[in-house]
C-alpha cells in the first residue's frame, strides 16, 4: 500500500496504482479525455495534467504511479495553467459545430471547454479537416471532431479482441481509420460511441432523433440474450429512442452487444400488432378485446373438447418474463395443453434426466477468476457476446481456453486452441477421452468407441494436462450442443468427463428468460421445437414466430395444418397471419414490467418504459384474462410483483443444476452415421425484436445469416 | 508475394524477439518489403500484417507514421532533402529549390522518366554537414551546394543507363 496526499487529502492505494487512481478513489475529478478506467493507458490527451510537489513539470495524472509521500495538486494555479494550454490545443483543430452534433449535451469536450476553454481563439490559422469513414451501419463518423483519443481503437483491440480501427499517419495528419477498404465487424462495436468523448463516432439510428436533455431515461433488462444486460431505456413522446448501458459491474460491466443497444428499432417496426384481430372465413378483421379473448378461449376449448388429450401446445419465447410462462403454465394446465419455451432444442432428454435447471452454475464474474476453460459445441461470439469479453480479460490473466466445435468463426480471444470436429466426431472424440480417463462406458456408447478418435491419446493427455494445471475448470456447453437431437448423451459424456478431471460444468442457455422459464415448470416432456413441429391441432403461442424455431419450415407447415393457432404478439408478420387465426397485441418489454432470470440466476424485474401501444395490453393479464374465462374463477393478481412473488416461491435457487445428468433415458446405440450436424447460432434473428431492427438488419453479420441455409428438420432427423 | 529471400530476412529479424512477440519485427519487415516491391502497396501491407499475425490497420499505422515508408510508388531514385532548421539556415530550401528547377517537378512528385522522386525530410541528425539529403532512404550526402547537386544528379543518371545496358 501507498500513502499519499492529493489536495491535502490523505489517501491509501495499491502498489502500482497512478495518481488518477488514487484521485477517484478520494472523489476528486481530474479532466480527462483518453484515459477510461475499463482500458489501457495512452496517456495521450494530456488533459489531465497536475502539479505534483517537487516534479519540474506538470505530470498527467492518468500515467503517473502513485509513490509514497506524493503531494498533489489537482487545482493548483500551476495544473489549472496546464490544463487550460492543453485545452486550448484540442480546441485549435475542433470545430465549433456543437448545435449541429449529435454529442451536444452529453459531450466531455463540451462541458470540460466550458471549464477551461477560453472564449477566443489564439488560432487564425485553418483548421484541419479529416474525411468521415464509413464504420458500417450502426456507426456514424465525423471525423474532423476527433481529438485522437484513441478509445475506440483501444477498445476495440482490447475489449473487443480484434484491432479493426488505428490511428494512422502523424501529428497534425493523425487520423482514426479501419484497414483500406475495411469496416468494423466487431459484435460489441457500439461501444465505441459511448466511449468517444467528443461526436466523432456517433450512433447511426440516433442520429438527429432526440438531444439528450429531451429523453427521459428509465432502468431496463435486455431481453435478446441471458446475460441480463442492464439497460438504459431513453424515450421521447412514448416512443424508445436510444439504448445505453446502465453500468453494473457484475453482469455487464459499462458494455452493450450491439444486439442489445440496436435491437430496440424493432420496437417502432412499422408492423406492430396495435388491434386484437380475429381470422374468419380466411379474412382478417379488428375486433375488441374481449370478443377476440372469447373467439380465442372458445376456439382453444373445443380443440381441448375434440380432439382430446395431447391436442394443444402452449409455446413461448425465452425471452417471456417469468410472471408470463407463469400464467402460461396455469393456462395449459386449465386446457390440458403442454407448456414449453425451447424453441431451438430438439432433445428433451438431458433436462429431463437432469431435472435440475440448467444454467452457467456459478456466477458470471467467476468466468474471469476460472482459469482453464473448455467449450463444447458453443459459439460464444454469436450467443453471449458479453461472456467473450469476460473470456478476453480470462486469456490476458493467463487462463487457457480450448474450444470444440465445427464452426470457422473467429472469437477474437487470444490464445483461444480450437479444434474443428463436427457433431458426429465431437462425440466420436467424447467417447474415446472419457475411456481414456478411465470412465466406463454405457451400452449406447458401444457403436461410438469402435470409430477411430478423431484426436490422438496424445491431444487427449495435452488436454486433460492443460485442464488440470488449472486451479478453476470449466466445461461449458454451447447453445448448439445443447440444441442437437443428441443434447443428453453429449452431457452424459461432458458430466463423466468433468467428474474425471475435477471441472465444473456450465451451460450456455438459449434466451433471456431460459433459466426463468425452466424454474417456474414451464417445461414439457417434449421441446417447444418438438411440439411445435408434431402437428398438433392447436397452438398458443406467445412471442414467437415461425422463424424463431429451429426448424421454421416445418414448423410453418405443422402451424397451417393446426385447427387453431392463438398468437399473443406484438407483430402481425406475414409468417404469423398466415400460421395463426387470432392475433392479440402483447406488449414488447418496453411497454409492461416483468422479471427475467439471468444465465447466473439473478432475479431482474422491470418496469415499463414507455405506455403500451393503441390497444395493446402486458402479456401477463392476457394470460390471466383467458384462464378466468376457462376456469371460470377470476385471476386475483393486480400487479406484476404478485405474478412474480407466486411464481418464484422462496428457496427456488435450490432447483439450480450443480451437475451435469448421470443417467439417460431412452438411449439407443448410437452410430456416428445417424447423428445430425450442429445447427448454427445467429447473431440478429434470435427473436422478433431483433429481426425488425432495421440497422442490424443492414450488418454483414445478419446479411451472411440471412443467406445462410438453416438445416432443414428433415435433414436434421 | 515477397521472395523466399526477403522471407528469410524477415525471420530472421522475427527470431532476434522473444517467441510469441513477432509484431516486434514490425518495422524491419516493412523495410524489407519495401526494398523488394519498390514500395508499400495496401497488399503488401497486409501480407506483412499476415506474416507477423497482427491486426493489419496496426501495421498501417506503423507504415503511415514513418518518412521512409514509401506508400505510393516512387522513382528508381527518390531524393530526401532535409529542410529542418538547421539544414534551412544553410541552404537546405536553396538546395531543394535547385532540385525542382534541375528535375522540373515539386516535392512528392517523379520525372517522366521515372528516375527521381523528390522528398522533403526532417532532421537526418547530420546538421553539421548541412545541408543534407538523402539518397534511398541508405545513402547521406553531405553539404550540398549547386555544383555537388548537379554531379550527384549526372552519376545517378550514369548509373541507370548502365545498370539497363
Ligand atoms: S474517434 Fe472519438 S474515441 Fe476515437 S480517437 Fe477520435 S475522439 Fe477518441
Ligand atoms: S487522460 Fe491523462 S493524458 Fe489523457
Ligand atoms: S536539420 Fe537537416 S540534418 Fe538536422
Amino acid at each position: 500500500m501507498l500513502t499519499l496526499e492529493i489536495d491535502g487529502k490523505p489517501v491509501e492505494v495499491e502498489d502500482g496504482a497512478t495518481v488518477m487512481d488514487a484521485a477517484n478513489k478520494l472523489g476528486i475529478y481530474i479532466p480527462h479525455f483518453c484515459y477510461h478506467k475499463k482500458l489501457s493507458i495512452a496517456a495521450n490527451c494530456r488533459m489531465c495534467l497536475v502539479e505534483v510537489e517537487r516534479a519540474p513539470k506538470p505530470l498527467p495524472a492518468c500515467a503517473t504511479p502513485a509513490t509514497n509521500g506524493m503531494k498533489v495538486r489537482t487545482h493548483s494555479r500551476k495544473a489549472i495553467t496546464a490544463q487550460k494550454g492543453v485545452m486550448e490545443f484540442l480546441l485549435i483543430n475542433h470545430p465549433l459545430d456543437c448545435p449541429i452534433c449529435d454529442q451536444g449535451g452529453e459531450c466531455q469536450l463540451q462541458d470540460l471547454a466550458v471549464g477551461y476553454g477560453q472564449s477566443a481563439h489564439r488560432f487564425a490559422e485553418a483548421k484541419r479537416v479529416v474525411a468521415d469513414k464509413d464504420l458500417g451501419p450502426l456507426i456514424d463518423t465525423f471525423m474532423t471532431r476527433c481529438i485522437n483519443c484513441t478509445r475506440c481503437v483501444r477498445f476495440l483491440a482490447e475489449i473487443g479482441g480484434f484491432q479493426e480501427l488505428g490511428q494512422a499517419f502523424r501529428g497534425e495528419h493523425a487520423e482514426i481509420l479501419p484497414f483500406l477498404g475495411q469496416t468494423v465487424h466487431s459484435e460489441i462495436s457500439g461501444n465505441v460511441i459511448d466511449l468517444c468523448p467528443v461526436g466523432a463516432l456517433t450512433s447511426k439510428p440516433f442520429l438527429y432523433r432526440a438531444r439528450t436533455w429531451e429523453l427521459t431515461r428509465r432502468r431496463s433488462i435486455s431481453p435478446h440474450d441471458a446475460w441480463g444486460s442492464n439497460l438504459i431505456v431513453q424515450s421521447k413522446h412514448d416512443t424508445v429512442k436510444r439504448v445505453l448501458p446502465l453500468e453494473f459491474e457484475a453482469i455487464n460491466e459499462c458494455w452493450l452487444s450491439d444486439r442489445d443497444r440496436f435491437a430496440y428499432e424493432g420496437l417502432n417496426a412499422s408492423d406492430r400488432l396495435t388491434r386484437p384481430m380475429v381470422k374468419t372465413d380466411g379474412r382478417w378483421v379488428e375486433v375488441a378485446w374481449q370478443t377476440a379473448l372469447e373467439v380465442a378461449a372458445n376456439r382453444l376449448a373445443s380443440v381441448a373438447e375434440e380432439n382430446g388429450d395431447d391436442a394443444l401446445a402452449f409455446l413461448a419465447h425465452p425471452m417471456s418474463t417469468v410472471e408470463e410462462l407463469y400464467l402460461l403454465k396455469a393456462l395449459g394446465a386449465a386446457f390440458g395443453a403442454a407448456v414449453d419455451t425451447r424453441i431451438r432444442q430438439r432433445d428433451a432428454r438431458a433436462d429431463l434426466a437432469r431435472g435440475k435447471v440448467a444454467w452457467l452454475n456459478g456466477s458470471i464474474t467467476e468466468i474471469v477468476e476460472s482459469d482453464g476453460h473448455w467449450f463444447l459445441g458453443a459459439d460464444v461470439r454469436r450467443e453471449l457476446p458479453l461472456m467473450a469479453v469476460r473470456l478476453r480479460a480470462a486469456a490476458k490473466a493467463g487462463a487457457r481456453i480450448v474450444r470444440w466445435d465445427d464452426s470457422d468463426d473467429d472469437w477474437r480471444i487470444p490464445g483461444v486452441d480450437p479444434h474443428k470436429l463436427t457433431a458426429p466426431a465431437m462425440l466420436v472424440a467424447l467417447v474415446h477421452f472419457a475411456k481414456h480417463l478411465g470412465v466406463t462406458l454405457p451400452d449406447w456408447a458401444v457403436g461410438l468407441v469402435q470409430q477411430p478418435s478423431p484426436l490422438s491419446a496424445a491431444e487427449f493427455d495435452a488436454l486433460s494436462a492443460a485442464l488440470r494445471g488449472a486451479q478453476k475448470r470449466r466445461i461449458w456447453l454451447g447453445r448448439p450442443l445443447r440444441a442437437h437431437p443428441n443434447a443428453a448423451e453429449f452431457e452424459w459424456l461432458a458430466e463423466a468427463i468433468a467428474g474425471a478431471l475435477g471441472a465444473k460444468l456450465g451451460w450456455l442457455v438459449d434466451g433471456a428468460n431460459a433459466v426463468g422459464a425452466a424454474v417456474v415448470g414451464a417445461q414439457a416432456t417434449q421441446t417447444a421445437h418438438q411440439l411445435a413441429s408434431a402437428g398438433k391441432a392447436g397452438y398458443l403461442l406467445v412471442n414467437l414466430e415461425p422463424e424463431d424455431f429451429a426448424a421454421p419450415d416445418a414448423v410453418a407447415d405443422s402451424f397451417a395444418r393446426a385447427r387453431t393457432v392463438v398468437a399473443l404478439t406484438p407483430y402481425a408478420s406475414e409468417s404469423l397471419k398466415a400460421a395463426a387465426d387470432v392475433l392479440l397485441p402483447i406488449a414488447p418489454f418496453t411497454e409492461t414490467s416483468g422479471t427475467l432470470v439471468n444465465i447466473e440466476g439473478r432475479l431482474q424485474s422491470f418496469t415499463a418504459v414507455v405506455r403500451p401501444r393503441e390497444m395493446t395490453r402486458p402479456g401477463w393479464k392476457v394470460l390471466a384474462a383467458l384462464t378466468a374465462m376457462r376456469t371460470g374463477r377470476s385471476v386475483a393478481y393486480t400487479a406484476s410483483d404478485a405474478v412474480r412473488d407466486a411464481a418464484l416461491p422462496q428457496g427456488w435457487r435450490t432447483q439450480l443444476a450443480q451437475h451435469g445428468l448421470t443417467a439417460i433415458a431412452p438411449a439407443p446405440t448410437l452410430h456416428a452415421s445417424a447423428i445430425p450436424a450442429f445447427d448454427r447460432v445467429t447473431l440478429y434473428q434470435g427473436d422478433m425484436i431483433v429481426r425488425r431492427s432495421a440497422s442490424l438488419q443492414a450488418t454483414d453479420d445478419a446479411k451472411a445469416e440471412r443467406g445462410a441455409t438453416i438445416p432443414s428438420e428433415e435433414a436434421a432427423a | 508475394m515477397l521472395s523466399p529471400e526477403a522471407l528469410a530476412r524477415i525471420d530472421r529479424e522475427i527470431a532476434k524477439y522473444p517467441a510469441g512477440q513477432k509484431q516486434s519485427a514490425v518495422m524491419a519487415a516493412l523495410r524489407i518489403a519495401q526494398e523488394e516491391k519498390g514500395w508499400l502497396s495496401e497488399e503488401t501491407i497486409a501480407f506483412v500484417a499476415d506474416y507477423l499475425e497482427m491486426p493489419p490497420v496496426a501495421v498501417y499505422e506503423v507504415a503511415t507514421f514513418y518518412n521512409m515508408y514509401d506508400l505510393a510508388p516512387v522513382g528508381k531514385y527518390k531524393l530526401t532533402v532535409c529542410t529542418n532548421l538547421p539544414c534551412a539556415l544553410s541552404g537546405g530550401y536553396h538546395a531543394a529549390e535547385h532540385l525542382k528547377e534541375r528535375l522540373g517537378i515539386d516535392f512528392n512528385e517523379t520525372t517522366p522518366d521515372g528516375l527521381f522522386t523528390l522528398k522533403e525530410g526532417e532532421c537526418m541528425g547530420a546538421c553539421g554537414d548541412a545541408p543534407v539529403l538523402l539518397v534511398n532512404n541508405h545513402r547521406m550526402c553531405c553539404r550540398m551546394t549547386r555544383e555537388r547537386l548537379d554531379a550527384l544528379l549526372e552519376t545517378l543518371k550514369r548509373q541507370a543507363t548502365e545498370n539497363t545496358q
